[in-house]
Protein backbone atom coordinates (compact mmCIF):
# COMPACT_ATOMS: atom_id res chain seq x y z
CA UNK A 1 0.00 0.00 0.00
CA UNK A 2 1.62 3.37 -0.69
CA UNK A 3 1.68 6.13 1.89
CA UNK A 4 -1.30 8.15 -0.69
CA UNK A 5 -3.76 5.17 -0.39
CA UNK A 6 -2.97 4.80 3.12
CA UNK A 7 -3.80 8.69 3.92
CA UNK A 8 -6.55 8.33 1.57
CA UNK A 9 -7.92 5.90 4.04
CA UNK A 10 -9.01 8.29 7.15
CA UNK A 11 -9.21 5.26 9.83
CA UNK A 12 -5.86 4.15 8.55
CA UNK A 13 -4.46 7.50 8.22
CA UNK A 14 -6.24 8.32 11.99
CA UNK A 15 -3.66 5.51 13.16
CA UNK A 16 -0.51 6.77 11.33
CA UNK A 17 -0.95 10.34 12.97
CA UNK A 18 -1.66 9.07 16.78
CA UNK A 19 1.56 6.49 15.36
CA UNK A 20 3.78 9.24 14.61
CA UNK A 21 2.79 11.79 16.99
CA UNK A 22 4.14 9.02 20.10
CA UNK A 23 6.65 7.74 17.73
CA UNK A 24 8.23 11.44 17.60
CA UNK A 25 7.43 12.41 21.44
CA UNK A 26 9.44 9.39 22.58
CA UNK A 27 12.18 9.83 20.35
CA UNK A 28 12.66 13.67 21.32
CA UNK A 29 12.31 12.88 25.11
CA UNK A 30 14.67 9.59 25.12
CA UNK A 31 17.11 11.67 22.82
CA UNK A 32 17.31 14.26 25.33
CA UNK A 33 18.25 11.85 28.01
CA UNK A 34 20.26 9.82 26.61
CA UNK A 35 22.77 12.76 26.38
CA UNK A 36 23.39 12.75 30.16
CA UNK A 37 22.66 9.05 30.36
CA UNK A 38 25.46 8.33 27.94
CA UNK A 39 28.12 10.91 29.52
CA UNK A 40 27.53 9.45 32.97
CA UNK A 41 28.56 6.06 31.54
CA UNK A 42 24.77 5.06 32.42
CA UNK A 43 23.30 3.88 29.33
CA UNK A 44 22.62 0.70 29.77
CA UNK A 45 19.64 1.68 32.51
CA UNK A 46 17.76 1.91 29.42
CA UNK A 47 18.15 -1.89 29.22
CA UNK A 48 17.54 -2.60 32.62
CA UNK A 49 14.31 -0.51 32.79
CA UNK A 50 12.64 -1.73 29.34
CA UNK A 51 13.45 -5.48 30.37
CA UNK A 52 11.84 -5.10 33.89
CA UNK A 53 8.93 -3.07 32.01
CA UNK A 54 8.62 -6.41 29.58
CA UNK A 55 7.85 -8.05 33.09
CA UNK A 56 5.42 -5.68 33.86
CA UNK A 57 3.19 -5.94 30.37
CA UNK A 58 3.29 -9.63 30.25
CA UNK A 59 1.30 -9.48 33.92
CA UNK A 60 -1.04 -6.38 32.26
CA UNK A 61 -1.52 -7.93 29.20
CA UNK A 62 -2.46 -11.43 30.05
CA UNK A 63 -4.17 -10.97 33.71
CA UNK A 64 -6.32 -8.11 32.43
CA UNK A 65 -6.14 -7.03 36.01
CA UNK A 66 -5.86 -3.15 34.84
CA UNK A 67 -9.13 -3.00 32.64
CA UNK A 68 -11.49 -2.03 34.37
CA UNK A 69 -15.19 -1.64 33.44
CA UNK A 70 -16.53 2.41 34.75
CA UNK A 71 -20.07 2.72 33.67
CA UNK A 72 -20.25 0.29 30.93
CA UNK A 73 -17.23 1.76 29.41
CA UNK A 74 -13.52 -0.26 29.62
CA UNK A 75 -11.07 1.77 30.58
CA UNK A 76 -7.25 0.38 30.78
CA UNK A 77 -4.74 1.17 33.91
CA UNK A 78 -2.20 -1.25 31.89
CA UNK A 79 -0.03 1.94 31.07
CA UNK A 80 -0.20 3.36 34.51
CA UNK A 81 0.71 0.08 36.00
CA UNK A 82 3.65 -0.42 33.87
CA UNK A 83 4.98 3.02 34.26
CA UNK A 84 4.32 2.92 38.63
CA UNK A 85 6.76 -0.82 38.56
CA UNK A 86 9.48 0.82 36.09
CA UNK A 87 9.88 3.98 37.81
CA UNK A 88 10.11 2.12 41.29
CA UNK A 89 13.00 -0.04 39.38
CA UNK A 90 14.44 3.19 38.68
CA UNK A 91 14.70 4.24 41.82
CA UNK A 92 16.22 0.66 43.46
CA UNK A 93 18.46 0.75 40.68
CA UNK A 94 19.95 3.77 41.78
CA UNK A 95 19.78 2.89 44.98
CA UNK A 96 21.64 -0.29 44.72
CA UNK A 97 24.23 2.09 42.63
CA UNK A 98 24.82 4.17 45.72
CA UNK A 99 25.56 1.27 48.04
CA UNK A 100 28.50 -1.17 47.47
CA UNK A 101 26.67 -3.03 43.96
CA UNK A 102 28.13 -0.77 41.46
CA UNK A 103 25.40 0.31 38.88
CA UNK A 104 26.23 -2.25 36.14
CA UNK A 105 25.48 -5.06 38.42
CA UNK A 106 21.56 -3.36 39.37
CA UNK A 107 21.22 -2.53 35.99
CA UNK A 108 21.72 -6.56 34.62
CA UNK A 109 19.88 -8.27 37.61
CA UNK A 110 16.72 -6.19 36.61
CA UNK A 111 17.73 -6.67 33.33
CA UNK A 112 17.58 -10.53 33.29
CA UNK A 113 14.76 -10.79 35.77
CA UNK A 114 12.94 -8.67 34.04
CA UNK A 115 13.12 -10.89 30.90
CA UNK A 116 12.78 -14.27 32.54
CA UNK A 117 10.12 -14.00 34.56
CA UNK A 118 8.12 -12.05 31.59
CA UNK A 119 8.82 -14.76 29.52
CA UNK A 120 7.93 -17.38 31.75
CA UNK A 121 4.44 -15.50 32.56
CA UNK A 122 3.45 -15.85 28.70
CA UNK A 123 4.20 -19.31 29.00
CA UNK A 124 1.81 -19.93 32.44
CA UNK A 125 -0.99 -18.28 30.69
CA UNK A 126 -0.36 -20.27 27.28
CA UNK A 127 -0.29 -16.48 25.15
CA UNK A 128 1.44 -17.43 21.46
CA UNK A 129 4.63 -16.66 20.77
CA UNK A 130 3.11 -13.68 18.42
CA UNK A 131 2.73 -11.52 21.71
CA UNK A 132 5.98 -12.20 23.17
CA UNK A 133 7.63 -11.29 20.00
CA UNK A 134 5.07 -7.69 19.91
CA UNK A 135 6.54 -6.62 23.40
CA UNK A 136 10.05 -7.43 22.96
CA UNK A 137 10.41 -5.96 19.56
CA UNK A 138 7.25 -3.33 19.42
CA UNK A 139 4.36 -3.59 17.25
CA UNK A 140 4.15 -4.93 13.37
CA UNK A 141 4.17 -1.75 11.17
CA UNK A 142 0.67 -0.21 12.21
CA UNK A 143 0.70 0.64 15.87
CA UNK A 144 -2.60 1.09 17.74
CA UNK A 145 -2.81 3.19 20.45
CA UNK A 146 -6.19 3.80 22.70
CA UNK A 147 -7.58 7.84 22.89
CA UNK A 148 -7.01 8.17 26.44
CA UNK A 149 -3.64 6.08 26.10
CA UNK A 150 -2.75 8.68 23.49
CA UNK A 151 -3.93 11.70 25.93
CA UNK A 152 -1.47 10.32 29.09
CA UNK A 153 1.23 9.97 26.59
CA UNK A 154 1.16 13.27 24.86
CA UNK A 155 1.12 14.77 28.76
CA UNK A 156 4.21 12.33 30.14
CA UNK A 157 6.50 13.50 27.14
CA UNK A 158 5.09 17.03 27.57
CA UNK A 159 6.09 17.20 31.06
CA UNK A 160 9.34 15.02 30.55
CA UNK A 161 10.33 17.68 27.78
CA UNK A 162 9.93 21.02 30.14
CA UNK A 163 11.12 19.17 33.36
CA UNK A 164 14.60 18.79 30.71
CA UNK A 165 14.10 22.31 30.14
CA UNK A 166 13.48 24.08 33.29
CA UNK A 167 16.33 21.85 34.77
CA UNK A 168 18.59 21.70 31.47
CA UNK A 169 21.33 23.76 33.41
CA UNK A 170 21.38 21.90 36.25
CA UNK A 171 21.21 18.79 34.50
CA UNK A 172 24.69 19.67 32.94
CA UNK A 173 26.25 20.96 35.86
CA UNK A 174 25.30 17.31 37.98
CA UNK A 175 26.63 14.97 34.38
CA UNK A 176 29.62 17.45 34.53
CA UNK A 177 30.82 17.41 37.70
CA UNK A 178 28.38 15.78 40.19
CA UNK A 179 31.18 16.69 43.08
CA UNK A 180 31.05 20.01 42.24
CA UNK A 181 27.61 20.36 42.08
CA UNK A 182 27.02 18.99 45.57
CA UNK A 183 29.56 21.14 47.10
CA UNK A 184 27.72 24.27 45.93
CA UNK A 185 24.41 23.26 46.79
CA UNK A 186 23.12 21.74 43.89
CA UNK A 187 21.61 18.02 44.94
CA UNK A 188 23.53 15.80 42.39
CA UNK A 189 21.14 12.74 43.85
CA UNK A 190 18.08 14.92 43.50
CA UNK A 191 18.89 15.38 39.95
CA UNK A 192 20.16 12.09 39.39
CA UNK A 193 17.00 10.43 40.67
CA UNK A 194 14.84 13.02 37.93
CA UNK A 195 16.87 11.57 34.87
CA UNK A 196 16.47 7.75 36.27
CA UNK A 197 12.26 8.70 36.41
CA UNK A 198 11.92 10.82 33.83
CA UNK A 199 13.72 8.23 31.40
CA UNK A 200 11.45 5.29 33.13
CA UNK A 201 8.47 6.97 31.97
CA UNK A 202 9.46 7.69 28.57
CA UNK A 203 10.91 3.86 27.77
CA UNK A 204 7.18 2.95 29.30
CA UNK A 205 5.29 5.28 26.85
CA UNK A 206 7.65 4.15 24.09
CA UNK A 207 7.53 0.53 24.75
CA UNK A 208 4.31 -0.35 23.41
CA UNK A 209 5.72 1.27 19.77
CA UNK A 210 9.54 0.38 19.97
CA UNK A 211 9.54 -2.81 22.28
CA UNK A 212 11.24 -3.59 25.20
CA UNK A 213 14.49 -4.45 23.67
CA UNK A 214 14.82 -1.98 20.90
CA UNK A 215 13.59 0.81 23.32
CA UNK A 216 17.61 1.90 25.07
CA UNK A 217 18.74 2.09 21.37
CA UNK A 218 16.52 5.34 20.89
CA UNK A 219 18.35 6.67 24.04
CA UNK A 220 22.10 5.79 23.03
CA UNK A 221 22.23 6.30 19.39
CA UNK A 222 21.29 10.32 18.85
CA UNK A 223 23.52 11.11 22.05
CA UNK A 224 26.62 8.87 20.79
CA UNK A 225 26.01 10.12 17.60
CA UNK A 226 25.74 13.92 18.35
CA UNK A 227 28.78 13.55 20.46
CA UNK A 228 30.87 12.56 17.58
CA UNK A 229 30.45 15.78 15.74
CA UNK A 230 29.50 18.21 18.76
CA UNK A 231 31.78 19.74 20.94
CA UNK A 232 29.31 21.84 23.06
CA UNK A 233 27.05 20.34 25.38
CA UNK A 234 24.22 22.49 24.07
CA UNK A 235 25.03 21.24 20.31
CA UNK A 236 25.24 17.66 21.35
CA UNK A 237 21.73 18.47 23.10
CA UNK A 238 20.17 19.63 20.09
CA UNK A 239 21.62 17.50 17.44
CA UNK A 240 21.04 14.23 19.62
CA UNK A 241 17.10 15.56 19.45
CA UNK A 242 17.13 16.26 15.36
CA UNK A 243 19.15 13.12 15.20
CA UNK A 244 16.67 11.27 16.52
CA UNK A 245 13.47 12.36 15.56
CA UNK A 246 14.58 12.47 11.92
CA UNK A 247 15.84 8.73 12.24
CA UNK A 248 12.33 7.97 13.52
CA UNK A 249 10.34 9.57 11.36
CA UNK A 250 12.58 7.55 8.61
CA UNK A 251 12.62 4.26 10.02
CA UNK A 252 8.75 4.53 10.61
CA UNK A 253 7.80 5.32 6.73
CA UNK A 254 9.84 2.23 5.88
CA UNK A 255 8.17 0.03 8.30
CA UNK A 256 5.24 0.87 7.05
CA UNK A 257 5.79 0.57 3.82
CA UNK A 258 7.21 -3.18 3.92
CA UNK A 259 5.28 -3.99 7.09
CA UNK A 260 8.78 -4.28 9.12
CA UNK A 261 8.41 -4.06 13.19
CA UNK A 262 8.78 -0.17 13.99
CA UNK A 263 11.42 -1.03 16.36
CA UNK A 264 14.26 -2.97 15.03
CA UNK A 265 13.66 -0.88 11.46
CA UNK A 266 13.99 2.51 13.63
CA UNK A 267 17.34 0.90 15.54
CA UNK A 268 18.76 -0.01 12.84
CA UNK A 269 18.40 3.59 10.52
CA UNK A 270 20.05 5.30 14.17
CA UNK A 271 23.00 2.52 13.68
CA UNK A 272 23.06 3.71 10.19
CA UNK A 273 23.09 7.30 10.75
CA UNK A 274 25.89 6.97 13.81
CA UNK A 275 28.18 5.10 11.41
CA UNK A 276 27.59 7.99 9.34
CA UNK A 277 28.59 10.23 11.82
CA UNK A 278 31.32 8.25 12.69
CA UNK A 279 32.68 8.74 9.73
CA UNK A 280 32.54 12.13 9.63
CA UNK A 281 34.47 12.71 12.98
CA UNK A 282 37.22 10.03 11.53
CA UNK A 283 37.60 12.46 8.40
CA UNK A 284 37.50 15.08 10.11
CA UNK A 285 40.08 14.42 12.58
CA UNK A 286 42.47 12.96 9.68
CA UNK A 287 42.42 17.01 8.00
CA UNK A 288 43.50 18.44 11.22
CA UNK A 289 45.92 16.28 11.28
CA UNK A 290 46.90 16.73 7.99
CA UNK A 291 46.58 20.60 8.58
CA UNK A 292 49.14 20.07 10.88
CA UNK B 1 34.86 35.80 63.87
CA UNK B 2 36.38 33.66 61.29
CA UNK B 3 35.40 32.73 58.06
CA UNK B 4 35.49 29.17 59.02
CA UNK B 5 36.48 27.38 62.49
CA UNK B 6 36.82 23.88 62.68
CA UNK B 7 37.08 22.87 66.34
CA UNK B 8 37.64 19.08 67.81
CA UNK B 9 37.00 17.58 64.67
CA UNK B 10 37.18 13.48 63.82
CA UNK B 11 36.08 11.82 60.67
CA UNK B 12 35.54 8.77 59.74
CA UNK B 13 35.63 6.73 56.48
CA UNK B 14 33.41 3.77 56.24
CA UNK B 15 33.65 3.29 60.18
CA UNK B 16 37.04 4.06 60.83
CA UNK B 17 38.56 7.35 62.24
CA UNK B 18 41.00 8.89 59.75
CA UNK B 19 41.88 11.68 61.32
CA UNK B 20 40.86 13.64 64.69
CA UNK B 21 41.84 16.54 67.08
CA UNK B 22 41.78 18.57 64.21
CA UNK B 23 41.53 22.47 65.20
CA UNK B 24 42.56 25.43 63.24
CA UNK B 25 40.37 28.78 61.94
CA UNK B 26 40.62 30.03 58.45
CA UNK B 27 40.20 34.05 58.37
CA UNK B 28 39.18 36.76 55.86
CA UNK B 29 42.60 36.55 53.10
CA UNK B 30 44.16 33.71 54.33
CA UNK B 31 46.30 31.52 52.62
CA UNK B 32 45.98 28.39 53.83
CA UNK B 33 47.81 25.10 52.70
CA UNK B 34 46.93 21.22 54.40
CA UNK B 35 49.83 19.50 53.52
CA UNK B 36 50.84 15.67 54.17
CA UNK B 37 51.13 12.81 52.51
CA UNK B 38 48.96 10.24 50.76
CA UNK B 39 46.63 8.61 52.72
CA UNK B 40 46.76 11.89 55.47
CA UNK B 41 43.29 12.34 55.80
CA UNK B 42 43.35 15.52 53.63
CA UNK B 43 41.18 14.69 50.92
CA UNK B 44 38.40 13.50 54.21
CA UNK B 45 39.17 16.72 55.60
CA UNK B 46 38.44 18.55 52.62
CA UNK B 47 35.31 16.39 51.65
CA UNK B 48 33.77 17.23 55.35
CA UNK B 49 34.66 21.26 55.12
CA UNK B 50 32.31 20.86 51.64
CA UNK B 51 29.67 18.99 53.45
CA UNK B 52 30.40 15.91 51.00
CA UNK B 53 31.09 14.04 54.03
CA UNK B 54 28.97 13.76 57.42
CA UNK B 55 31.26 14.67 60.53
CA UNK B 56 32.01 11.95 63.13
CA UNK B 57 32.44 14.23 66.15
CA UNK B 58 33.18 17.48 66.58
CA UNK B 59 32.11 20.90 64.48
CA UNK B 60 32.67 23.13 61.38
CA UNK B 61 31.37 26.66 61.75
CA UNK B 62 31.32 29.10 59.44
CA UNK B 63 30.98 32.64 60.16
CA UNK B 64 31.10 36.42 58.34
CA UNK B 65 28.04 35.27 56.43
CA UNK B 66 29.84 32.50 54.76
CA UNK B 67 27.65 29.25 54.33
CA UNK B 68 28.82 26.03 53.25
CA UNK B 69 27.76 26.10 50.07
CA UNK B 70 29.57 29.00 49.23
CA UNK B 71 32.91 27.69 48.49
CA UNK B 72 34.61 28.18 45.57
CA UNK B 73 35.40 24.32 45.09
CA UNK B 74 38.08 23.53 42.31
CA UNK B 75 38.10 19.54 42.17
CA UNK B 76 40.62 17.42 40.56
CA UNK B 77 39.85 16.61 36.87
CA UNK B 78 37.15 13.62 36.62
CA UNK B 79 37.82 11.04 34.10
CA UNK B 80 34.21 11.99 32.40
CA UNK B 81 35.53 15.01 31.87
CA UNK B 82 37.78 13.70 29.25
CA UNK B 83 35.79 13.32 26.66
CA UNK B 84 32.70 15.45 27.71
CA UNK B 85 31.41 17.76 25.57
CA UNK B 86 31.00 21.41 26.72
CA UNK B 87 32.57 24.67 26.00
CA UNK B 88 34.49 26.42 28.55
CA UNK B 89 31.45 28.74 28.87
CA UNK B 90 29.21 26.16 29.87
CA UNK B 91 31.67 25.01 32.32
CA UNK B 92 32.51 28.38 33.96
CA UNK B 93 28.53 29.18 33.96
CA UNK B 94 27.84 26.02 35.94
CA UNK B 95 29.75 27.62 38.54
CA UNK B 96 26.94 30.74 38.93
CA UNK B 97 23.95 28.01 40.05
CA UNK B 98 24.82 27.56 43.73
CA UNK B 99 23.69 31.00 43.79
CA UNK B 100 20.16 30.64 42.20
CA UNK B 101 18.42 28.47 44.46
CA UNK B 102 15.24 27.87 42.96
CA UNK B 103 15.65 30.22 39.34
CA UNK B 104 16.29 27.36 36.13
CA UNK B 105 17.52 30.31 33.93
CA UNK B 106 20.91 32.20 34.07
CA UNK B 107 20.60 35.89 34.31
CA UNK B 108 22.46 38.73 32.82
CA UNK B 109 24.40 39.08 35.99
CA UNK B 110 25.49 35.56 35.80
CA UNK B 111 26.87 35.86 32.57
CA UNK B 112 28.84 38.95 33.21
CA UNK B 113 30.30 37.32 36.88
CA UNK B 114 31.47 34.79 34.15
CA UNK B 115 33.13 37.39 31.77
CA UNK B 116 34.53 39.20 34.90
CA UNK B 117 36.03 35.76 36.15
CA UNK B 118 37.12 34.28 33.20
CA UNK B 119 39.13 38.01 32.42
CA UNK B 120 40.77 37.52 35.42
CA UNK B 121 42.33 34.04 34.96
CA UNK B 122 42.90 35.58 31.06
CA UNK B 123 40.76 32.94 29.45
CA UNK B 124 38.38 34.74 27.55
CA UNK B 125 39.66 33.67 24.60
CA UNK B 126 38.83 30.05 25.39
CA UNK B 127 35.42 30.82 25.30
CA UNK B 128 34.06 28.39 22.75
CA UNK B 129 36.60 26.14 22.79
CA UNK B 130 35.69 22.69 23.98
CA UNK B 131 37.10 21.39 27.40
CA UNK B 132 37.98 18.68 26.08
CA UNK B 133 40.57 19.97 23.60
CA UNK B 134 42.51 22.23 26.04
CA UNK B 135 45.64 21.36 28.14
CA UNK B 136 45.81 20.40 31.38
CA UNK B 137 46.52 24.37 32.82
CA UNK B 138 43.74 25.37 30.56
CA UNK B 139 41.28 23.12 32.31
CA UNK B 140 42.66 24.09 35.26
CA UNK B 141 42.46 27.87 34.99
CA UNK B 142 38.71 26.73 33.63
CA UNK B 143 37.77 25.13 36.85
CA UNK B 144 39.19 27.81 39.00
CA UNK B 145 36.97 30.41 37.27
CA UNK B 146 34.34 28.24 37.36
CA UNK B 147 34.93 27.91 41.43
CA UNK B 148 35.60 32.09 41.25
CA UNK B 149 31.70 31.88 40.18
CA UNK B 150 30.95 30.27 43.27
CA UNK B 151 32.05 32.35 45.47
CA UNK B 152 32.94 35.92 46.72
CA UNK B 153 34.97 35.13 49.90
CA UNK B 154 36.96 31.77 49.84
CA UNK B 155 38.26 28.99 47.25
CA UNK B 156 39.23 25.76 48.16
CA UNK B 157 41.80 23.86 45.90
CA UNK B 158 42.19 20.21 45.87
CA UNK B 159 45.61 19.30 44.71
CA UNK B 160 45.74 22.29 42.07
CA UNK B 161 48.99 21.15 40.42
CA UNK B 162 48.34 17.55 39.73
CA UNK B 163 49.98 16.32 36.00
CA UNK B 164 51.08 19.69 35.24
CA UNK B 165 54.30 20.81 34.28
CA UNK B 166 56.91 22.50 35.92
CA UNK B 167 56.30 26.07 34.00
CA UNK B 168 52.80 25.26 34.12
CA UNK B 169 52.86 24.70 37.93
CA UNK B 170 54.46 27.81 38.73
CA UNK B 171 51.97 29.70 36.46
CA UNK B 172 49.48 28.21 38.73
CA UNK B 173 50.77 28.88 42.23
CA UNK B 174 51.07 32.57 40.38
CA UNK B 175 47.78 32.58 39.65
CA UNK B 176 46.23 31.38 43.08
CA UNK B 177 48.82 34.36 44.93
CA UNK B 178 47.44 36.42 42.82
CA UNK B 179 43.87 36.19 43.77
CA UNK B 180 44.54 36.03 47.34
CA UNK B 181 46.58 39.24 47.17
CA UNK B 182 44.58 41.63 44.76
CA UNK B 183 41.14 40.36 45.03
CA UNK B 184 41.12 39.39 49.32
CA UNK B 185 40.09 35.74 48.27
CA UNK B 186 40.65 33.51 51.15
CA UNK B 187 42.62 30.26 49.98
CA UNK B 188 42.73 27.09 51.39
CA UNK B 189 45.19 24.73 48.89
CA UNK B 190 45.32 20.97 49.43
CA UNK B 191 48.40 19.69 48.30
CA UNK B 192 51.55 16.85 48.40
CA UNK B 193 54.05 18.88 46.46
CA UNK B 194 55.55 20.92 49.88
CA UNK B 195 57.55 22.77 48.84
CA UNK B 196 55.95 24.33 46.00
CA UNK B 197 52.66 25.05 47.59
CA UNK B 198 53.91 26.49 51.25
CA UNK B 199 55.30 29.42 49.25
CA UNK B 200 53.16 31.58 48.70
CA UNK B 201 50.65 30.20 52.12
CA UNK B 202 50.43 32.61 55.15
CA UNK B 203 49.43 29.62 57.04
CA UNK B 204 50.27 25.38 56.94
CA UNK B 205 48.06 22.89 58.54
CA UNK B 206 50.42 19.46 58.36
CA UNK B 207 48.06 16.91 58.84
CA UNK B 208 48.88 12.97 59.43
CA UNK B 209 46.29 11.66 60.73
CA UNK B 210 46.16 14.06 63.50
CA UNK B 211 47.30 17.95 62.90
CA UNK B 212 51.53 17.87 63.41
CA UNK B 213 51.74 21.50 63.19
CA UNK B 214 48.82 24.18 62.74
CA UNK B 215 50.70 27.63 62.13
CA UNK B 216 52.01 30.74 59.68
CA UNK B 217 54.42 29.68 57.22
CA UNK B 218 57.21 31.69 59.01
CA UNK B 219 56.45 29.31 62.44
CA UNK B 220 56.57 26.32 60.55
CA UNK B 221 59.49 27.04 58.14
CA UNK B 222 61.40 26.99 62.07
CA UNK B 223 59.51 23.63 62.88
CA UNK B 224 61.61 20.60 63.53
CA UNK B 225 58.73 18.21 61.44
CA UNK B 226 58.84 20.49 58.87
CA UNK B 227 62.62 20.49 58.40
CA UNK B 228 62.73 16.62 58.74
CA UNK B 229 60.15 16.78 55.82
CA UNK B 230 61.48 19.06 53.58
CA UNK B 231 64.83 17.70 54.32
CA UNK B 232 63.51 14.14 53.89
CA UNK B 233 62.22 15.06 50.50
CA UNK B 234 65.42 16.50 49.37
CA UNK B 235 67.67 13.37 50.09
Amino acid sequence: MSFTQMFADPMISEIIIKAILVGFMVSLCSSLLGVSLVLKRFSMIGDGLSHFGFFAVAIATTTKAFDIILNGKQISFALEFEMAVVVLVAIIILRINNSKTKGDAAIAIFSTAGIALGSIIYNVTGNNTMDVCTSLFGSTSIFTISNTDLVFTMIISLLVLAMFVVFYSRIFAVTFDPEFSKATGTSANFYNTLIAILTAVTIVIGMKMMGAIMISGLIIFPALSAMRVCKSFKGVVLTSAVFSVICFLIGFFIACRFSFQTGPTVVTIDVGAFLIFLLISKLKARKKVESI
Amino acid sequence: MPLIEVKDLALAYEGHVVAKNINFTVNEGDYLCIIGENGSGKTTLMKAILGLLKIYSGEINFGEGLTQTEIGYMPQRTDIQKDFPATCYEVVLSGTLGSKKFKPFYSKEDKKRVEENMAILGIEDLKKRSFQDLSGGQQQRVLLARALCATEKIILLDEPVTGLDPIVTAEMYGIIKRLNEEHGIAVIMISHDIAGAIDSASHILHLHHEPLFFGTKDEYLLNQAAKDFLGGENK
